[in-house]
């Protein structure tokens, strides 16, 4: 086992740690973070088994306009909590008009 | 408290099946018939160095259709789902105008965006990128002063035309093949040199019509998202 | 690369789909439920790459001026690049759907969702709705303080 073959260990474990905090997070917007981190992790990966396609369009639309999206979705949800709070802001996330 | 459980048995479940299932796969060689064919043929038939474009716009080009369909499908639900219900009360949106940083930066981004999109556009049949990833960077080229500067919208109408033009473009660009006797979608005017940004025939315009639509589809999509609609 | 390290990835694509189809099942959550099918989606177009790879190949782009060699499996790549794309606008299209739905019900948690539903439904069609078994007798007029 070489150096590289316990690189893609580490970020595979890592990966899959990644994907249990998203359905194990209280906080939403974090665990929308979460899936945006697996998103770019997974590109990595599709660089490494040579499919420099499928790597750009993952990093371009599942770690950048996926977020985006998830970001405003959570923000229109109220969903919009971040645990160090400035004044007023969460309320805003909530506000139905 | 027992749905939780059964759910966490049956995941565990299916990871076991699947692991049995896809253990037996041959990893590393696999027997390739129809991506053997795609190979050998393709370099003289469609003339792309990427060999990725070559079988999506060249020998799956109805398949291409067919996303940018369901794209426009879904772009179009979201449109009717978030769409302003007259019933419902208009309130003004909270308009919070973005920082300085925010501002400046997006001022030095945007030709930035506007350049690197293109550019993976139109060499989409030379190097890894094309229509869908271009058309990607282009929706956040155009997506990024919305966040900075909320009170000036670019309008849906304009986005509604490059996007039906687009459409237009690509299902005009296939039809001419028809009048060659070929068919719907195959690269016409010849391979040319490869490597050369002018080669591969049609494929550099039905690329470039994919990105644009690709991209003022996303757009539209993003700003009714952002828009304080009919909730 | 050695056959360790596609297994490594092999391991990382099926745990993708099992963590994602688990956590569909397992949520209540509207949002958490469309995060884990994206991850279960992210899992299976790993799948379809690695199955399209080989060891003696390179990536499928030709290099004008160099002798022509063997060269990965292009047509998952194809493939998986267009499902990449639909699944964005899957996920759009869920997320608006879920927007939606808080707008209707006032919460994201399908179970609670559910009651107030059937008892909607109920008030519609004119019957006494049951004591339900995941909603106290009185959210019910949760729903409509809010209407009106």
């Amino acid at each position: 086992m070489s150096w590289a073959d316990l690189i893609v260990l580490l970020m595979v474990v890592l990966v899959l740690a990644t994907a249990f905090a998203t359905l194990f997070l209280r906080n939403l917007l974090g665990a929308a973070v979460a899936t945006t981190l697996v998103s770019l992790a997974v590109s990595v990966f599709y660089v490494i088994l040579r499919a420099p396609d499928v790597a750009l369009t993952e990093a371009a639309v599942g770690a950048g306009l996926s977020g985006l999206l998830l970001a405003l979705a959570a923000k229109r949800l109220g969903l919009w909590h971040i645990e160090v709070q400035e004044a007023g802001l969460d309320e805003r996330g909530d506000d139905p008009c | 408290m027992l749905t939780r459980y059964s759910a966490l048995i049956f995941a565990a479940g299916l990871a076991f099946m699947l692991f049995v299932l896809f253990s037996g796969l041959p990893l590393g060689a696999p027997g390739m018939v129809v991506g053997q064919a795609v190979l050998d043929r393709a370099p003289a038939e469609v003339g792309a160095a990427n060999i990725v474009t070559a079988v999506v716009l060249g020998y799956r080009g109805i398949d291409t259709m067919g996303e940018l369909a369901i794209l426009f499908a879904a772009a179009t639900a979201i449109g009717l789902v978030l769409g302003r219900s007259r019933g419902s009360r208009h309130c003004p949106p909270a308009i919070q105008p973005g920082g300085f940083i925010l501002r400046a930066g997006n001022d030095m981004l945007f030709p930035l965006l506007l350049v690197v999109g293109l550019y993976i556009i139109l060499h989409g049949h030379l190097t890894p990128g094309g229509g869908f990833q271009g058309g990607v960077v282009l929706a956040a080229a155009f997506v990024l002063p919305v966040l900075a500067r909320p009170t000036d919208m670019p309008s849906h109408a304009a986005m509604a035309w490059i996007e039906g033009l687009a459409g237009a473009a690509f299902i005009l660009t296939g039809m001419a093949a028809l009048a060659y006797d070929r068919a719907f979608l195959a690269p016409l005017l010849g391979t040319g040199e490869m490597g050369a940004l002018v080669s591969a025939g049609t494929l550099p315009i039905l690329y470039l019509a994919v990105g644009l639509k690709v991209g003022a589809e996303l757009a539209s999509l993003l700003l009714s998202l952002t828009e304080e609609g009919g909730d | 690369m050695t056959e360790f390290t596609l297994y490594t990835f092999l391991a990382a694509s099926l745990g993708l789909i099992a963590i994602g189809i688990g956590g569909v099942i397992l949520s209540r959550n509207l949002f958490r439920i469309v995060l884990a099918l994206s991850i279960a989606e992210a899992g299976g177009n790993l799948l379809l790459v690695l199955i399209g790879f080989r060891h003696d190949a390179i990536a499928p782009i030709i290099e004008p001026g160099r002798a022509l060699t063997t060269m990965v499996d292009s047509i998952p790549q194809a493939m998986v690049l267009t499902s990449i794309v639909i699944g964005a606008g899957v996920q759009a299209l869920a997320l608006a759907l879920a927007i939606r739905a808080r707008a209707s019900y006032g919460t994201l948690d399908m179970g609670i969702m559910r009651a107030r539903m059937e008892a909607d439904i109920n008030r519609v069609a004119g019957a006494e709705s049951a004591a339900s078994l995941h909603a106290p007798a009185s959210s019910s007029t949760l729903l409509t303080e809010r209407k009106a």
